[in-house]
C-alpha cells in the first residue's frame, strides 16, 4: 500500500495517543479500516519506536527508575495480583516491556547486588518463570505479553514475518523461472553484503533493470528507508548495481524517487518483468503480428 | 605556388596534370611548369590551396561557426620560390601566416607577425632536437592563471566540442583574429609577448588583412621577434574582436588602448554574426582546453572574462540584442528580393523553405547564380585530390571547413555587377567563394567527390545532410545517394547513455573476505567502497549547485577514508576498485550534465530535421539566450573525470598512485607483452583471421581504455606536488613509462608502422598530448617518442584514401583523423606535416610489410571510430544549428572511449621440469601448427583447469565439509567432549580425504577438455592433430588444476570452508542462550542451563522437512504466533471475560499450530522454538487456570466441567496439547517449564479441578514418553531443592516416588496435597 506522505502523517499523529497494546490495534482498525492491519501495525510500531527513542531518556534517569521501582513495591504490597506494572508503563507512557526491563534489572541489583549481566537478564524477560519472585514474575510476564511493539516474543514475530516474506518472495521468483541467488549462498561465497536476492539473470521492472531484490516485511516511512539506504540498499548499488524494493506493507510514495539511480520501490511482487528472452519472444510475436496482419 | 595555382586557373596548366603529380607516390616530386622553369614540391602547393580557400571563404563565411584557421605556408620556402611575384608571395604569407606565431593554440593561426619562412627555418632545422625548444616555452605559459576557467565557467563548459581537439577559434568568425585569444593567454604567462596581441587584431579587418599580411611578410627570423615584442598601432585593431578588449582590469597587456564603452561580457554577440554560435565548433584547441591548472591555485582574474550570469552583462546583453533584433529586421527588408526567393522545393514540400532558411534575411543559394562554375570544378578537383592522397593535414577539418562553406549565410548583397567589378584580372583576386550561390556550388562538388568520406559520417549527419536544401538544389543525385548512405550507417554520436552511474560489481574472486589479510581489513573495505560512493552519489548531486565545494564537503570524508587505508592489501583494493569505477565512468561519450547533444540526436531521430528545427526556434525561445560557453577554454576533465581529478586532489594520496598504477599496468602489461597487437602478422586465409580478429579486437579496446588511467596517472604528480617531491614525481614518471610501453619504446612505434597497426599507437600518443600540464621531466622522456610521430606524417601519408589498398578503409579513416588531430595539438609543430624531413625514417620499412598486420583486418567499426574521435559529431551540430538557425548549443561530447573489463590473471607459472621430454615433443607439435592453436589449447587448458578447481569446491569440498558437520555435531551430543580437539581432528580427516580432489579433477579435466578442443578448433582439423591436442590440452589443464590444488585444497579451501561451516554449527548448536562464562551470574544461569539440558535430548532430531506431498498451505508462523500471543495476553490480563477462549477456539488454534509447526517452508528455528515456547506456557496457563475457558454456550460464564457438553473441555485441549509435543516437529519443547516453581504455584493456588487437570497432564506426557518417569522426579526435586523450605522436601520426595508409571489419579491427587502445603510456603517465603 502506498500513502502520500501526508496520509502518512495522518496515521502517525493519531497514534501518538496510544499506547502499545493489544488493544490499540483495535482501535487503529477502526480508525483506517481501509488499511490493513499489517500495515497500520508496521507503522504504529515505527512511530512508536520513534517516540520510545524521543523520550527513553526521560525515564532512564536513576531517580526517575527508583521512583518506577518503589511505587512497584509499594503497589504490589497493597494489591499483589494486580496488574501494577503493566498500568504504570501505560501511566508514563513507556513501553510495557522496557518498564519490565527497569524493574527487573533493579531488582536484581537488589537480589545480588552487582550489575545483572545482559544475558541473565533477557533470558528472564524472555522466560519469566527464572524470576524467583512470583509477583515480579507475572508482572514482568503481563508486560511482554501485552506489548505489541517490544518485547521477545514481538521480536520473534517480526522475524518470522520476514522470513516468511522472503520465502515468498522467492516462490515468486521461482514461479517466474528466474533464477537467483539468496542470502545464505552469497554469503558462502564470502560477499560481504547480501541483498536477500540476488537475480543471475538480471531483469527490467517497469523499464527499470534490477539486479537485485530485498524484502522488508515492515511499511516504508522516512526514517526507516533512509537508514536503510545508507545502511543497505546504496551498499547493494555499490556492489551489484540498480535493484528493487519490495516493503510488502507498504511505503511513503514520495520516497520512490530514486528510480533513476537504481533503487526502485514496490510494494508487492512486480508483475511488470522483462527478462531478456522475454523481450525477443516478444518481439518475434509483435513481428509475427504484423506479418499476419500484412 | 600561387603561380601554379594561377596557371592552373588561366588553363595554361591542365588540371589533370596537376592532379596526377598530387596524387603521384614519388615523395618529393617535384612540379615544373610554365615558362619561368620552376618547380614546386607539393608540401608547399597543398598549403597554398588550403590556404587560398580560407582566405576566398573568409567573407562568406561571416555567419558560421568559427572556420577552420588556414593552413601554415610551406615550411623552409626554397631559394626558387623567392623568384615569385612579390604579391602572390605576399598574399600567400599573409593568408598563411602565423604559422609559428609565437603559440601553438592556432594550428592554422594566420597571425600578422609571423614569417613563415623564418619559423619554419627555426623548427625545421632543429628538427626533432628541438623539441625542447618549442615544448617548454608554451608548457610554461600556456598555463597561464588568465586562461583558467572559473568554476562555473568550468562546469558550463564540460562539453566538448571538436574545435576543442582541433583549432583554435578565432573568437567571433570572419578571419578575425584568433591569434589575439592565444596571445591573450600568452601574455597573461611569464613570457613577455603581449604585443602579438595587438598583430592578433591587426588580422580584424578585411583591409587591415592586407596590411598585416605585407608587413608580416617582410619580417623574418629576429625582426619577427622584435616586432613580436613591440606593441603594435591601434589602428589595427579589431573592434568586433572580444579578445581584444577583455573586461577591465583582466587583461593587463592592454595598456595602451582605450577600452570601449560597448564592451559585452561575455556572450559574444557581435553585429557581424547574428546567428553565428561562436565557440561551438572548431574552436579552442586541446591546450586551451588542457590549460587548467591546480585547482586552488585558481587565480580570480579569471571570473572576469567570464561573468557569465552576471546581471550587469545580462543586462547588456539584451540591450545589444534588442538592436541587434531591429538591425536585422531593417535588413531583411532590404534583402526581401532574395529571401522571399522561392527555394527549390525539396520533399518535405510547402515548408521547406522555412526549413533551410529560418532566417529571412539569409539569402538562398541558387545554382543559376553561381559564378566562374569551371574555375570552382577546377579548384574542386585540387582541393578533393589533396584530401584523398591525404596531403592536408586533417581530413576532417577539411571536410568540416566544406560543410561550412554548405551552410554559410553570406549577407553580401553585392549584385552580379558589382561582383564582376570585385574581380580584378588576376585570376587569384577574384572572388570565387564570397556569393553563398558559389560556395554550395563548391561545397557540393566537394562532398560529391568525398562521397566515400561522408558517408562513413554517422546517421544524423547524414540525415541532415541528405535533408538539406541546397544539396538537393545543386545536387539531387547527391542527395539520393545520402539518403541511401544513412541507412547503412551504424555509428551512433550518442550510444544510448544509461541514466545513471554503474558500479563495479563485487567480484567474490577478488573482494571476498579470504582476499583480505585480515577481518578488519575486509569490513574497513566494505566501509570504503560505501564512503566512496556515497562521495560520489553527493558529488553527482550537488556538483552544480553554485557555492560546492569538493574540499570543503566531502574533503573529511574521503580523508578519513584514505587514512583508513593502512595496509597494503587494503591500498590495492581500493586503488582496484578506484581505477574501475573511473574507467567504467569516463570511458563513454557521457557528460555528467543533461546532455543537449544527446535530445538533438534522439529528438533529430524521431522528428527528422524540419521538426527539429522547429522545435529549436521554439526552444529558444523559451530558453534564456545565453547558453554559450565563454572564450575560456573547456577544462580537460569533463564529466566524471572532474569528480575524479578532485577526488585524487582531495585524498592527497601517494600510496593510491602507486597502486592506481601497478593496477593499470597490471591490465596493460598482459596485452602488451601477449604480443598479440605489437608482434601481430598474420598469415592464412581469412577463415582462420576469425579468431585472432576478435582477440585483437579485445585488447584493442583494452588498450584504448587504458589510456584513460593512464590520462590520470600522469594526473597524479602534477596535482600532488605537495606529497611528491621532485624526485619522486620523477621515478613515479618512469614507473608510469614502464607500465606503458607505447610511450616508452619508439622503437616499438617504429616497429609498429611496419607492420602498420599505427592506429593503436598513435591513439595513445594523441592521449598523451592532450595531457593537461605535461611537465617538463615527462617531455625529457618523450623526445624519442616525438622522434617517431614526427616521422608518421610521411607514412601516413601514404593512407590515400580513395586507392584501395591492403587498409581497410575504416582503419584508415581512424588513422588519418587520429593523426590529424595530432597536428592539431599545441606541442607539435604545425608545419611539421609539411615537411619530409623524416621520410627516410619510416619509408622503408612500410614497403616490406604491406600486406599483413592489425590494420589489414576490420577492426575499426563505425562506432569506433566515432568513439576515438568525438570531435566527428561536430558535423552534425554545424548542421543542425544551420537547421534551426542559431540554436545549435555548444558540444556535449566527451572524448573517451570504451571499457576496459579485462582481468587478465596472471598465468601461472607451470613446473613441466618431470616431463621435460613430453614437453619438448609438445613444443615441437606445436612448432608446425598454426599458432592459433597452441593459443587455443592453452586458453581451453586454462579455463578448464580453472573450472575444475571450482567444481572440486562446489562438489567435493562441500561434501567434506557436510560430512564434518555430521561428525562435529554427533560429537558434541555424545559426549562432553573438547570441541575445539573435536575440531582439529574432524579438519584432519577432512583433508585427509580431500587429497582425492586431484585425482577428481583430473578426471574432470579429461571430461571436459575434449569437447571445448573440439569446438573451438577449425573442423578441418585432421583427427591426429585433434586428438594430440585434445590430450595436451587435459595434461595441461590437469596440470594447472592439480598444482593449484595441491598447494591449496587444504589451506584455501576445506580449511577455510570448514571453519566458517564449524562456526556457523557451534553458534546454532549452542544457541544465542549460551551464557557467556564472564558475567555469569552462577546460580541463575546454572537454572538456565538446566532448564535448556533437561530438555529431552533423545528427541532432539527434528523433521527438516515438510511431510511428503506437503502443499505448504498452513498458516503462517507469525500469523499463529500472534493469534496464540493474543491468547497469551489474554491470559496475562487484565482482561474481560469476553475475551476469553472457548474449547473449539483453542483446539482450532493449536490444530492450526500443529500444522504450522508440521510444514518447514515458512518456519525457522527461531518461530519454531517460539511456537512451541508459547504452546507450554499456554499449557501452563490452562493448567492453573489462569486462563479459564469460555463455554460458548454460557455466555461470559466460566465452564471448567470436564465432562460438559460436547464441547471440548480443558483436559481435551490438554490431550490436544500432549499429542502435539509427541510429534517430531514439536520434541524440543521446552516443557521444563511445566515445572517451574511459577507454574507449580499457580497450580497449586488454583481449585482441585486445575490440580486435577495438571496432574493429567503430566500423567499424558509420562503415557506417552514424552517424558520419563525420571525426568519429572528430578524436576519435582528441583522444585523442591530450590524454592520449598527444607521440611517438606523429604514429604515432597516420599510422595514423588510414589509417582509410578501407572500412577492411579487417586495417588495423584494425594501427590498434589502434598503440593499444596508447600504451595502456602512458598506464599510464606515471597
Amino acid at each position: 500500500m502506498r500513502l502520500s506522505r501526508a496520509e502518512y502523517k495522518e496515521i502517525a499523529r493519531w497514534t501518538e495517543q496510544l499506547r502499545p497494546t493489544r488493544q490499540c490495534m483495535k482501535i487503529l482498525k477502526d480508525r483506517y479500516p481501509h488499511h490493513s492491519q499489517s500495515t497500520l501495525l508496521s507503522i504504529f510500531s515505527l512511530e512508536y519506536q520513534k517516540r520510545t527513542k524521543r523520550t527513553m531518556s526521560r525515564h532512564h534517569v536513576p531517580d526517575v527508575m527508583e521512583r518506577y521501582y518503589q511505587r512497584y513495591l509499594s503497589e504490589t504490597k497493597v494489591c499483589p495480583t494486580a496488574p501494577v506494572l503493566l498500568e504504570l508503563a501505560n501511566e508514563v507512557d513507556l513501553s510495557p516491556t522496557l518498564m519490565a526491563r527497569i524493574i527487573l534489572d533493579r531488582f536484581l541489583k537488589d537480589m545480588d547486588g552487582g550489575m545483572p549481566s545482559k544475558t541473565v537478564l533477557n533470558s528472564m524477560l524472555k522466560e519469566p518463570s527464572l524470576i524467583q519472585d512470583h509477583i515480579l514474575a507475572n508482572n514482568i510476564y503481563q508486560c511482554t505479553i501485552n506489548d505489541c511493539c517490544y518485547g521477545p516474543l514481538v521480536d520473534c514475530i517480526k522475524h518470522a514475518v520476514g522470513q516468511e516474506h522472503e520465502v515468498l518472495l522467492r516462490d515468486k521468483l521461482m514461479e517466474r523461472n528466474l533464477s537467483f541467488l539468496d542470502e545464505n549462498q552469497l554469503r558462502t561465497m564470502g560477499y560481504d553484503k547480501t541483498p536477500d536476492i540476488i537475480l543471475e539473470v538480471p531483469v527490467a521492472v517497469e523499464g527499470h533493470i534490477i539486479h537485485w531484490i530485498e524484502s522488508k516485511a515492515s511499511f516504508g516511512d522516512d526514517h526507516s528507508h533512509r537508514t536503510y539506504l545508507n545502511e543497505q540498499f546504496w551498499s547493494y548499488w555499490n556492489r551489484f548495481g540498480p535493484g528493487l524494493v519490495i516493503y510488502w506493507y507498504g511505503f511513503i510514495e514520495e520516497l520512490d524517487c530514486q528510480r533513476d539511480r537504481g533503487i526502485l520501490l514496490k510494494d508487492c511482487f512486480p508483475t511488470d518483468i522483462i527478462t531478456l528472452c522475454h523481450a525477443t519472444q516478444l518481439e518475434q510475436m509483435s513481428e509475427s503480428q504484423k506479418e499476419d496482419k500484412e | 605556388m600561387a603561380a601554379l595555382l594561377e596557371s592552373v586557373l588561366l588553363r595554361k596548366v591542365d588540371v589533370d596534370k596537376v592532379v596526377d603529380w598530387l596524387k603521384s607516390v614519388q615523395e618529393g616530386e617535384k612540379l615544373s611548369f610554365s615558362e619561368p622553369q620552376l618547380a614546386i614540391q607539393k608540401q608547399e602547393f597543398v598549403p597554398f590551396l588550403l590556404n587560398f580557400l580560407r582566405e576566398q571563404s573568409s567573407d562568406a563565411l561571416t555567419n558560421g561557426p568559427a572556420t577552420p584557421a588556414k593552413t601554415p605556408s610551406c615550411p623552409r620556402p626554397p631559394a626558387q620560390t623567392q623568384g615569385f611575384s612579390d604579391k602572390t608571395s605576399c598574399r600567400s604569407a599573409g593568408s598563411g601566416l602565423g604559422s609559428r606565431g609565437g603559440s601553438r593554440v592556432q594550428l592554422f593561426s594566420p597571425a600578422a607577425s609571423a614569417s613563415p619562412g623564418s619559423e619554419s627555418d627555426a623548427v625545421g632545422q632543429s628538427g626533432v632536437s628541438g623539441v625542447s625548444a618549442f615544448c617548454s616555452p608554451p608548457w610554461s605559459t600556456g598555463w597561464s592563471p588568465a586562461s583558467r576557467p572559473s568554476g562555473s565557467e568550468r562546469k558550463h563548459a564540460q562539453k566538448v566540442c571538436l574545435g576543442d581537439y582541433m583549432v583554435s577559434p578565432p573568437e567571433l568568425q570572419s578571419s578575425t583574429s584568433s591569434q589575439t585569444h592565444k596571445g591573450r593567454k600568452k601574455s597573461a604567462g611569464s613570457t613577455p609577448v603581449g604585443g602579438q596581441t595587438r598583430h592578433g587584431g591587426g588580422r580584424g579587418g578585411p583591409q587591415s588583412d592586407e596590411a598585416g599580411g605585407r608587413r608580416s611578410a617582410r619580417g623574418g627570423g629576429h625582426g619577427r621577434m622584435s616586432e613580436q615584442v613591440s606593441p603594435s598601432t591601434p589602428a589595427h585593431l579589431n573592434f568586433n574582436n572580444l579578445e581584444d578588449f577583455p573586461p577591465v582590469g583582466s587583461c593587463p597587456v592592454s595598456s595602451g588602448t582605450s577600452k570601449p564603452s560597448r564592451r559585452i561580457n561575455p556572450t559574444p554577440v557581435s553585429a557581424d554574426r547574428p546567428h553565428s554560435k561562436p565557440k561551438t565548433c572548431f574552436t579552442s584547441t586541446p591546450l586551451q582546453k588542457a590549460s587548467s591548472p591546480p585547482l586552488g591555485a585558481e587565480p580570480l582574474e579569471g571570473l572576469g572574462l567570464t561573468a557569465v550570469g552576471s546581471p550587469m552583462s545580462l543586462k547588456e546583453e539584451r540591450e545589444l540584442l534588442k538592436r541587434e533584433k531591429t538591425k536585422l529586421a531593417q535588413q531583411a527588408a532590404s534583402l526581401s528580393p532574395f529571401s522571399l526567393d522561392p527555394c527549390t522545393p525539396t520533399k518535405t514540400g510547402s515548408g521547406a523553405e522555412s526549413k533551410v532558411t529560418p532566417d529571412p534575411q539569409t539569402m538562398c543559394p541558387e545554382p543559376c547564380r553561381v559564378t566562374f562554375s569551371s574555375d570552382l570544378d577546377v579548384l574542386a578537383e585540387l582541393y578533393c585530390t589533396c584530401i584523398s592522397e591525404n596531403l592536408v593535414p586533417n581530413v576532417y577539418l577539411e571536410l568540416f571547413f566544406v560543410m561550412q562553406l554548405l551552410t554559410s549565410r553570406s549577407l553580401h548583397t553585392h549584385n552580379d555587377e558589382e561582383q564582376l567589378s570585385l574581380c580584378s584580372e588576376d585570376v587569384l583576386e577574384r572572388c570565387y567563394l564570397r556569393q553563398v550561390h558559389n560556395c554550395v556550388y563548391f561545397a557540393v562538388k566537394v562532398l560529391e567527390n568525398q562521397f566515400q568520406l561522408v558517408a562513413h559520417l554517422d546517421k544524423c549527419t547524414l540525415r541532415l545532410l541528405a535533408e538539406n536544401e541546397r544539396v538537393a538544389s545543386f545536387s539531387p543525385d547527391l542527395k539520393d545517394r545520402l539518403s541511401q548512405a544513412q541507412n547503412r550507417s551504424t555509428a551512433k554520436l550518442s550510444p544510448s547513455a544509461s541514466t545513471f552511474i554503474h558500479s563495479v560489481p563485487f567480484q567474490p574472486a577478488t573482494d571476498n573476505r579470504s582476499n583480505f589479510g585480515s577481518d578488519k581489513a575486509f569490513h574497513t573495505f566494505k566501509k570504503q567502497r560505501d564512503i566512496f560512493y556515497e562521495a560520489l552519489r553527493e558529488w553527482e548531486d550537488l556538483h552544480k549547485e553554485p557555492g560546492w565545494n569538493f574540499d570543503a564537503a566531502l574533503g573529511t570524508k574521503i580523508r578519513g577514508m584514505m587514512s583508513q587505508l593502512t595496509s597494503a592489501g587494503n591500498h590495492s583494493h581500493f586503488a582496484r576498485l578506484f581505477l574501475k569505477q573511473l574507467v567504467q565512468m569516463c570511458k563513454g561519450p557521457r557528460t555528467s550534465t543533461l546532455s543537449v547533444d544527446t535530445t538533438d540526436a534522439d529528438l533529430l531521430g524521431m522528428l527528422g530535421a524540419d521538426s527539429l528545427g522547429r522545435l529549436k526556434r521554439l526552444e529558444e525561445r523559451l530558453i534564456q539566450p545565453h547558453r554559450v560557453v565563454g572564450p575560456c577554454p573547456p577544462p580537460s576533465f569533463p564529466g566524471h573525470q572532474e569528480f575524479f581529478r578532485d577526488f585524487i586532489q582531495t585524498a592527497s594520496c601517494k600510496t593510491l598512485a602507486n597502486f592506481t598504477l601497478k593496477g593499470n599496468s597490471k591490465t596493460i602489461r598482459p596485452v602488451w607483452n601477449n604480443g598479440s597487437l605489437a608482434n601481430f602478422t598474420l598469415k592464412g586465409n581469412s577463415k582462420t583471421i576469425r579468431p585472432v580478429w576478435n582477440n585483437g579486437m579485445a585488447n584493442y579496446k583494452t588498450l584504448i581504455n587504458t589510456n584513460l588511467g593512464f590520462k590520470f596517472l600522469l594526473f597524479f604528480p602534477h596535482y600532488l606536488q605537495k606529497i611528491f617531491n621532485r624526485t619522486h614525481r620523477f621515478s613515479f614518471i618512469i614507473k608510469v613509462n614502464i607500465c606503458y610501453p607505447t610511450l616508452r619504446s619508439a622503437s616499438l612505434l617504429i616497429k609498429a608502422s611496419q607492420i602498420t597497426s599505427f592506429n593503436l599507437n598513435t591513439l595513445n600518443l594523441v592521449e598523451w598530448f592532450q595531457m593537461p600540464k605535461i611537465s617538463f621531466e615527462i617531455i625529457l622522456h618523450l623526445t624519442a617518442e616525438l622522434e617517431v610521430i614526427f616521422s608518421t606524417p610521411p607514412a601516413c601519408r601514404r593512407l590515400q584514401l580513395n586507392r584501395h589498398e591492403e587498409m581497410c578503409y575504416l582503419n584508415k579513416l581512424l588513422l588519418v583523423s587520429v593523426l590529424g588531430w595530432l597536428f592539431q595539438i599545441p606541442v607539435i609543430p604545425e608545419d611539421i606535416f609539411f615537411t619530409n624531413e623524416f621520410t627516410a625514417l619510416v619509408k622503408d620499412e612500410g614497403s616490406a610489410t604491406g600486406s599483413a598486420g592489425l590494420d589489414c583486418i576490420p577492426l575499426v567499426d563505425q562506432q569506433l571510430l566515432y568513439t576515438c574521435c568525438p570531435f566527428l559529431g561536430e558535423f552534425r551540430k554545424l548542421l543542425a544549428a544551420f537547421v534551426s538557425g542559431s540554436a545549435a548549443k555548444s558540444g556535449g561530447i566527451i572524448r573517451k572511449i570504451t571499457p576496459t573489463s579485462a582481468e587478465l590473471k596472471g598465468t601461472p607459472t607451470a613446473n613441466r621440469s618431470q616431463q621435460k621430454l613430453q614437453v619438448d615433443l609438445e613444443q615441437a607439435f606445436f612448432h608446425n601448427q598454426p599458432p592459433s592453436l597452441r593459443r587455443t589449447v592453452e586458453f581451453v587448458a586454462e579455463r578448464v583447469g580453472s573450472n575444475a578447481v571450482k567444481h572440486i569446491k562446489a562438489t567435493l569440498v562441500q561434501e567434506l565439509v557436510q560430512r564434518g558437520e555430521k561428525m562435529l555435531r554427533d560429537g558434541l551430543q555424545s559426549s562432553n567432549a573438547n570441541s575445539s580437539k573435536l575440531n582439529d581432528s574432524i579438519c584432519a580427516q577432512l583433508c585427509d580425504v580431500g587429497l582425492e580432489a586431484l585425482a577428481k579433477a583430473t578426471r574432470f579435466c579429461d571430461e571436459k577438455s575434449p569437447d571445448a578442443i573440439r569446438i573451438l578448433l577449425p573442423v578441418e582439423t585432421t583427427p591426429p592433430v585433434l586428438t594430440t591436442s585434445e590430450n595436451i590440452t587435459k595434461r595441461l589443464a590437469a596440470e594447472k588444476a592439480c598444482i593449484w590444488l595441491s598447494a591449496n585444497i587444504t589451506e584455501a579451501l576445506i580449511r577455510r570452508e570448514w571453519k566458517s561451516r564449524y562456526d556457523r554449527v557451534k553458534k546454532a548448536l549452542c544457541g544465542p542462550l549460551a551464557p557467556d562464562s564472564v558475567d555469569a551470574d552462577s546460580a541463575v544461569v546454572e537454572l538456565v542451563r538446566q532448564g535448556q539440558m533437561n530438555t529431552p535430548r533423545k528427541k532432539q532430531e527434528r523433521a527438516m522437512s515438510c511431510p511428503p506431498l506437503c502443499k505448504h498451505n498452513a498458516s503462517l508462523p507469525s500469523d499463529v504466533l500472534i493469534e496464540i500471543k493474543e491468547m497469551l495476553s489474554v491470559a496475562a490480563g487484565p482482561r474481560a471475560d469476553k475475551e476469553l477462549p472457548t474449547g473449539p477456539q483453542l483446539t482450532t488454534l493449536l490444530q492450526r499450530v500443529a500444522n504450522t509447526l508440521e510444514c518447514r517452508k515458512f518456519l525457522t528455528a527461531v518461530s519454531e522454538q517460539m511456537l512451541q515456547n508459547c504452546t507450554v506456557l499456554l499449557a501452563c496457563k490452562l493448567v492453573s487456570g489462569e486462563l479459564p475457558v469460555r463455554s460458548s454456550s454460557r455466555r461470559g460464564g466460566v465452564a471448567v466441567d470436564p465432562g460438559a457438553g460436547s464441547e471440548p473441555s480443558v483436559s481435551d485441549v490438554l490431550v490436544q496439547l500432549a499429542e502435539l509435543w509427541e510429534r517430531g516437529c514439536c520434541s524440543s519443547a521446552p516443557l521444563h517449564q511445566l515445572f517451574t516453581p511459577l507454574t507449580v504455584a499457580a497450580v497449586l493456588k488454583a481449585s482441585d479441578t486445575e490440580k486435577k487437570n495438571y496432574l493429567f497432564l503430566i500423567r499424558k506426557l509420562v503415557d506417552k514418553g514424552i517424558l520419563n518417569e525420571e525426568e519429572v522426579k528430578s524436576y519435582w526435586r528441583k522444585l523442591t531443592d530450590l524454592t520449598l523450605p527444607a521440611e517438606l522436601i523429604e514429604n515432597f520426595q516420599l510422595q514423588s516416588q510414589s509417582i509410578k508409571l501407572s500412577l492411579p489419579l487417586a495417588e495423584m491427587q494425594s501427590c498434589l496435597d502434598m503440593l499444596q502445603v508447600s504451595h502456602q510456603t512458598i506464599e510464606g517465603a515471597t
